[in-house]
């Protein structure tokens, strides 16, 4: 693709009583603008996501009514990867040459409801009113599953939450900000077998803005900006296992992970290997180690070693969430994955502080998941 | 004796003797999905058929629930009790989710044989238990 990023901006994620999240959208973008030396007027093109906001393109007022086209979308936790790719198509489609996408959301506390009707989301009432309308039961049952087939013990769970606090305690805009020890982890609250309390993520608050512009004028702009090499969307396939599905064929097919990150990878004309920072989703802890394998960066079971080895600390071979993901930032679903683009962003411009990969980084990998079964994969580079 | 009512017309036999859950197979391409949907989701047909579906399986995979789930559960926060929830593997060639009438996970094992039964989750201001499948260990 031949768009650069040139700025972004984040609100940081946690819980901002009285603070809006259209409020924390304008935020997000006026930082992204002025990170990228421009205002809004330079703006022609312009998407937002979000899940609690019905229209959050209502934000405009607050930056200026220029009439602009400005989409909104929302695909669950697949939302922020997809902005970015419908900013990038405006761009490459010739209907503009400087874009912004935003994501913004602001959850109540607790587990994510799925709302008041299932119909909204293609299912029978039947199914929530059983209890069995619930993502953390198939985060579990998978996770479940893949440690039985591939020898991942309950110690390499505790590592990853133990790494994504660690990572989260040295990213002063992060949610958690204190360490959490494996003991600990071990000893917490079980929610849905295997997975314990420290192992998931929290629902949280938070926005974040990213402006692309056409590759070939980016130098006008900034002196770094970040290249986009590849932004893939891919829906499910029949027989990949997904969340709230009441049956799921034995016929298996790989996940729509999988063939985001393979197609990516295509694109951008590189290998996993050649990834210097990656951002998974991880939902909980279970999700990122499968995530790893689904991606592309291992294969099956090879989790455990690489996790007991540190090779996905920030200081390791293969970097994994290292400004402590969603277990550490909690997930304002609209605005989740862009943070992971914003992380990447500062890890490739090496203004990442306490928590930078150390021996400057030149590419980064991105990757959402989420209901019904869609996931974004994007890959960056610094030049 | 109060009186039972299905939590939703055609997700099984019932009233029956033998209850089975009503699944769809594809005249077309024969994959069999559950609930009873008339599109298949593996091909292009819109003519799926409703079947009876076995009444046992294996474990495929399971977890136990152990936080009362939010609205629309119609179930009381107040007197929850953990529950499992699993898919079971059907002959069928579908994994079924269902929840299990076993909650202790060190009885809950990947590979067991299951078999269906109808469970009262629930009693609504009327009085009437409202009953659903679930699957339970089969005795060895
Ligand atoms: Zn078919």
């Amino acid at each position: 693709m031949n768009v650069s990023i040139l700025g972004s901006g984040l609100y940081p994620f946690g819980r901002h009583e009285g603070v809006g999240p259209i409020e924390m959208g304008v935020a997000a973008a006026n930082d992204a603008l002025s990170d990228a030396g421009l205002g809004w007027n330079d703006i022609q093109f312009a998407c937002a996501g979000s899940l609690e906001v019905l229209q959050p393109d209502t934000m405009i007022k607050h930056m200026g009514l220029t009439g602009i086209p400005f989409a909104t979308l929302y695909n669950g936790c697949a939302t922020g990867g997809n902005l970015l790719l419908t900013a990038a198509n405006a761009i490459t489609a010739g209907q503009a040459d400087v874009a912004i996408a935003v994501g913004m959301d602001k959850h109540p506390r607790g587990a994510f409801s799925v709302g008041d009707t299932l119909e909204s989301i293609g299912l029978g009432q039947w199914y929530g009113e059983t209890g069995l309308a619930l993502n953390p039961q198939y985060f579990a049952m998978k996770t479940m599953r893949y440690m039985h087939d591939h020898g991942i013990s309950e110690d390499c769970l505790n590592r990853v939450s133990a790494k994504a606090f660690r990572n989260g305690s040295l990213n002063e805009r992060a949610w958690r900000r204190k360490q959490i020890s494996e003991e600990e982890i071990a000893g917490s609250p079980m929610v849905c077998d295997p997975l314990r309390k420290y192992h998931f993520c929290s629902p949280s608050e938070g926005a974040v803005a990213v402006v692309l512009c056409r590759a070939d004028i980016a130098a006008r702009y900034t002196t770094s900006p970040v290249q986009l090499r590849a932004d893939v969307f891919r829906t499910r396939r029949y027989g990949s296992f997904e969340t709230l599905t009441p049956s799921t064929p034995v016929r298996w097919v790989p996940g729509p992970s999988v063939e985001a990150s393979r197609e990516a990878f295509e694109a951008a004309g590189v290998g996993p290997e050649d990834i210097d920072v990656i951002q998974l989703q991880d939902t909980e802890a279970g999700h990122e180690i499968m995530h790893m394998a689904e991606c592309g960066f291992c294969a099956d079971g090879e989790q455990e070693a690489l996790v007991r080895d540190g090779e996905t600390a920030i200081e390791g071979r293969m970097p994994i969430n290292t400004d402590g993901g969603l277990l550490a930032n909690g997930e304002p679903i609209g605005a989740s994955g862009l943070r992971q683009v914003h992380e990447v962003c500062l890890q490739l411009r090496g203004r990442a502080g306490a928590h930078q990969v150390p021996g400057s980084p030149r590419t980064g990998f991105t990757h959402v998941y989420g209901f019904p079964g869609v996931s974004c994969v994007t890959i960056l580079t610094s030049s | 004796m109060s009186t039972q009512r299905p939590v939703a017309e055609g997700l099984f036999t019932w009233p029956s003797e033998h209850p089975a859950l009503l699944g769809s197979r594809c005249p077309d391409c024969g994959e069999t999905t559950f609930p009873v949907q008339r599109g298949c989701p593996a091909c292009p047909s819109q003519a799926c058929e409703e079947v009876e579906l076995g009444r046992s399986g294996t474990l495929w995979t399971w977890t136990v629930q152990h936080f009362p789930p939010p609205h629309p559960w119609t179930g009381n926060a107040r007197e929850f009790v953990p529950f499992g929830v699993g898919y079971i593997e059907l002959e069928d060639g579908v994994r079924v989710e269902a929840r299990l009438t076993e909650n202790d996970p060190s009885r809950l094992r990947i590979g067991m044989e299951m078999e269906l039964v109808i469970e009262t989750f629930f009693k609504n201001d009327e009085g009437e238990e409202v009953v659903t499948f679930a699957f339970r260990p089969v005795e060895a």
